[in-house]
């Protein structure tokens, strides 16, 4: 009988103690409540080459803030791929980081959600006042008119990257500065049996910004100015349709790429097979894939005609990080201290550095790195020609429907079917019926 | 093993004594002791249950819950407090006029037709290298493992060098067909368009195969051989043994390794997320890829629950229909 019991009770127990760990299994990853103090988590977006690399550029940072303040963060890098998943999940289940890289475009949906701290006026001085950050920068924070749902960390923005040896060879004597020139060289690239210009045409995100930019030099936003959507605009259809004739009708575009989605249009750049790409902050990759700087040039990203400027000559969106506080965290006063820390001029003209972006914070900028000619094309893009993504809470949506169509139509162009405005209309069509109604 | 011990001993040992010694505490301790061997496999049992149920009933109740919720980005945080949409949700994912509706339509009747592929092509490679593998020869201990391989690699591992081999420029699938056998006037692309059903096809079954292969191979071995030995005296060949001994055989192990192979398979969503990412092509657009692409990347995981619980209905009812007839067919056999 004894022994009976004592089966029971350990049955009993283990069942008990399975249960209670099973329950506790999502604080332990979930620093935002530990309650203490001297603790912070932070989610880190993967900026560098490699997970490893941010590793190494931000742990002597935090070991800077730690030996300032006491506060241990704890870091942890979340690739791409997770990140937004993961913060979907903090949100739904209360347990996150402290304080948490996004993605800029993301800071209106995010802020929908209500999982992140607003930064009104007060919150705002905590860190050094709103007026620290590039106007540019703050415009991708959320919804106008609200607190930002974030504060701008690192800005990017998009260049045309080129190779200066193929474009010698070519006889092509300058960058180009409008599309109809972009396509002559481009022309004159697949002439010498080189790919005129890389695209990564299965990747949603990189095709919204493509076809955002392009959309805003035929006038077309994809959101009305009350939120709703409008992707079947004569300026939508016309832009969807030049970034896919790249590949349809002008074949300056290789049709593999078609199926681009894990940057291999930046390896095709740095192996010397594609001439020009159009991309945000690409010089440490190229680094990384063992191109060497003086080998490619960059240049503003082209527009219709004339220069890079406000409106219909805008040729970049306004790319970057944004850091987000938690807005159940234990330890507000730690993170406010944290986000002071990372904006400061100091860590800001640190990083950036590292990462190849340009401050968002004005102090910082005036650093003679930031002034170098690959960065102040980027620096100057952002400062006059480049624009927001529609800051709407629906934006994540519109990524993923508007982006699946680009890739649909890249994808019918690589078949060499037709790609007509037709048949650009009805994806973008179909695109819009998926998104929620209001 | 160290519970009948324990009762064994308890039955010689001191307990007898003690039980002679208070005889007016017999029948309690029977009667005790019945409900302590009718209760014991339950409390044994307690564990796994309370297991399944946080790990796999909860979830499941919250999804139900959760389908019945305008659950958007709007309520991510307080989801609790999301409004109760009704069956609004089901209409929504039913409606086969509106582009929802008809995409999952579109997204489920994709599926059938890849799961029927897939699991039939499971079965036959998987039978076929189980009754050649029955013979000994040498080998067959390196031929066995050798299959087993891709049932042992990590699913992300696997696929994502499946995603490298067809790849349209540099793939190795390409090569060979194309470049060495020259089929096709151009490289064709596997990831994106209407060959990305065959792609998909192609990993699903590498990766199912082996299993189906497994449970057969064990449940060839339940077969005696006798009954072969005695077929051929009878004249009987090859192809007569397979049909009349070793299918019949089978059957059971047969009734729940195609069950399994189609649950798994309908419900497969690592095989196509890591071949084509967050957005599959039409022709390969499997319901679980889409059911997540309904609910995390448009951030409307009311309509995504609802769309899951759809989907589980109708897993109970094929799962159901299946063991019905499967059992009855076998009853019959057993009458007659």
């Amino acid at each position: 009988m004894r022994r009976f019991r004592a089966a029971v009770t350990g049955a009993v127990t283990l069942s008990l103690a399975l249960a209670v760990s099973a329950c506790g299994g999502g604080s332990a990853t979930g620093g935002g409540d530990d309650g203490s103090p001297k603790t912070l988590t932070y989610w880190a977006s993967n900026q560098g080459a490699n997970i490893e690399v941010d590793k190494k550029v931000l742990q002597p940072e935090l070991d800077k803030f730690e030996q300032q303040t006491g506060i241990e963060v704890k870091l942890e890098v979340v690739p791409w791929s997770d990140l937004l998943n993961r913060i979907l999940t903090a949100t739904s289940s209360g347990q996150g980081p402290d304080v948490l890289n996004i993605g800029n475009t993301w800071s209106a949906s995010l802020q929908a959600s209500g999982a992140l701290l607003p930064w009104d006026e007060k919150n705002f001085d905590r860190i050094g006042g709103r007026d620290r950050f590039v106007e540019s920068a703050l415009g991708s924070t959320g919804v106008q008119g609200q607190d930002p749902a974030a504060v701008p960390l690192y800005s990017m923005a998009y260049a045309l990257y080129y190779n200066k040896k193929l474009f010698a060879e070519a006889g092509i004597a300058k960058p180009p500065a409008t599309w109809d020139e972009l396509i002559a060289a481009g022309k004159k690239l697949t002439a010498r049996g080189k790919n005129g210009i890389g695209v990564e045409g299965a990747n949603l995100s990189n095709n919204i910004h493509q076809v955002f930019v392009l959309g805003k030099q035929h006038g077309a936003d994809f959101f009305t100015s009350d939120g709703k959507p409008d992707f079947t605009s004569d300026g939508a259809v016309a832009a969807v349709k030049q970034y896919v004739d790249l590949m349809a009708q002008h074949k300056i575009v290789a049709p593999g790429n078609a199926e681009y989605a894990q940057n291999q249009s930046l390896s095709d750049f740095s192996k010397g097979r594609t001439g020009m790409l159009l991309w945000q902050t690409a010089s440490a990759t190229f680094k990384a894939q063992g191109m060497k700087d003086e080998d490619w040039g960059v240049a503003p990203a082209p527009v219709r005609s004339g220069k890079p400027g406000p409106g219909t000559a805008t040729n970049s969106m306004v790319a970057g990080i944004n850091m987000g506080v938690f807005k159940n965290t234990d330890n507000l006063d730690g993170a406010l201290k944290f986000v002071k820390f990372m904006t400061s001029d100091a860590e800001q003209k640190i990083l950036n550095k590292a990462y190849g972006s340009i401050p968002p914070v004005r102090s910082a900028q005036s650093d003679p790195a930031f002034g170098a000619p690959a960065v102040a094309v980027l620096r100057d893009t952002l400062a006059t020609s480049a624009a927001a993504l529609p800051q709407v809470p629906e934006e994540s949506q519109f990524e993923t429907v508007v982006g699946t169509a680009v890739k649909e139509l890249f994808a019918d162009a690589a078949a060499g079917r037709a790609v007509t405005e037709r048949s650009v209309r009805e994806k973008l069509e179909k695109a819009q019926q998926q998104m929620p109604k209001k | 093993m160290t519970l009948t011990a324990v009762s064994r001993r308890d039955r010689s040992g001191p307990g007898t004594k003690r039980r002679q010694d208070r005889p007016g505490a017999q029948r309690t301790t029977r009667r005790s002791g019945r409900l302590r061997r009718i209760s014991l496999p339950y409390l044994l049992l307690l564990p796994a249950l309370l297991l399944e149920l946080l790990v796999h009933l909860v979830p499941m109740l919250m999804g139900i819950v959760m389908s019945f919720k305008e659950l958007t980005q709007f309520y991510l945080s307080t989801w609790s407090k999301a409004p109760w949409a009704g069956l609004d949700n089901f209409r929504v994912a039913v409606d086969f006029d509106a582009p929802i509706g008809e995409a999952l339509l579109k997204s489920f009747l994709t599926t059938c037709l890849f799961t029927v592929c897939s699991v039939g092509l499971c079965w036959l490679i998987g039978t076929a290298a189980a009754v050649f593998l029955q013979e000994r020869f040498r080998g067959r201990g390196l031929l066995r493992t050798l299959f087993l391989v891709p049932y042992a690699l990590p699913v992300y591992a696997a696929v994502i060098t499946w995603v490298f081999m067809f790849q349209r420029d540099n793939g190795l699938v390409n090569h060979v067909l194309h470049d060495q056998l020259g089929i096709g006037d151009s490289p064709a692309f596997w990831l994106v368009g209407d060959n990305a059903f065959w792609a998909l096809l192609t990993v699903s079954v590498w990766k199912g195969w082996p299993f189906a292969f497994l449970t057969l191979m064990a449940g060839l071995q339940n077969i005696p051989r006798d009954l072969y030995e005695a077929a051929a005296l009878d004249g009987a060949g090859v192809w007569k043994q397979i049909r009349h001994i070793t299918l019949p055989s089978l059957r059971p192990v047969n009734q729940v390794l195609v069950l399994v192979l189609f649950l798994w398979t309908f419900n497969d969503f690592n095989t196509p997320f890591v071949l084509f990412g967050k957005a599959a092509p039409e022709s390969a657009d499997l319901i679980s890829l889409h059911i997540y692409q309904s609910s995390f990347q448009t951030w409307n995981f009311g309509t995504g629950s609802a769309m899951s619980v759809l989907l589980l209905l109708f897993l109970l009812v094929v799962t159901g229909v299946y063991l019905l007839v499967t059992s009855r067919g076998k009853k019959a056999k057993a009458r007659a």
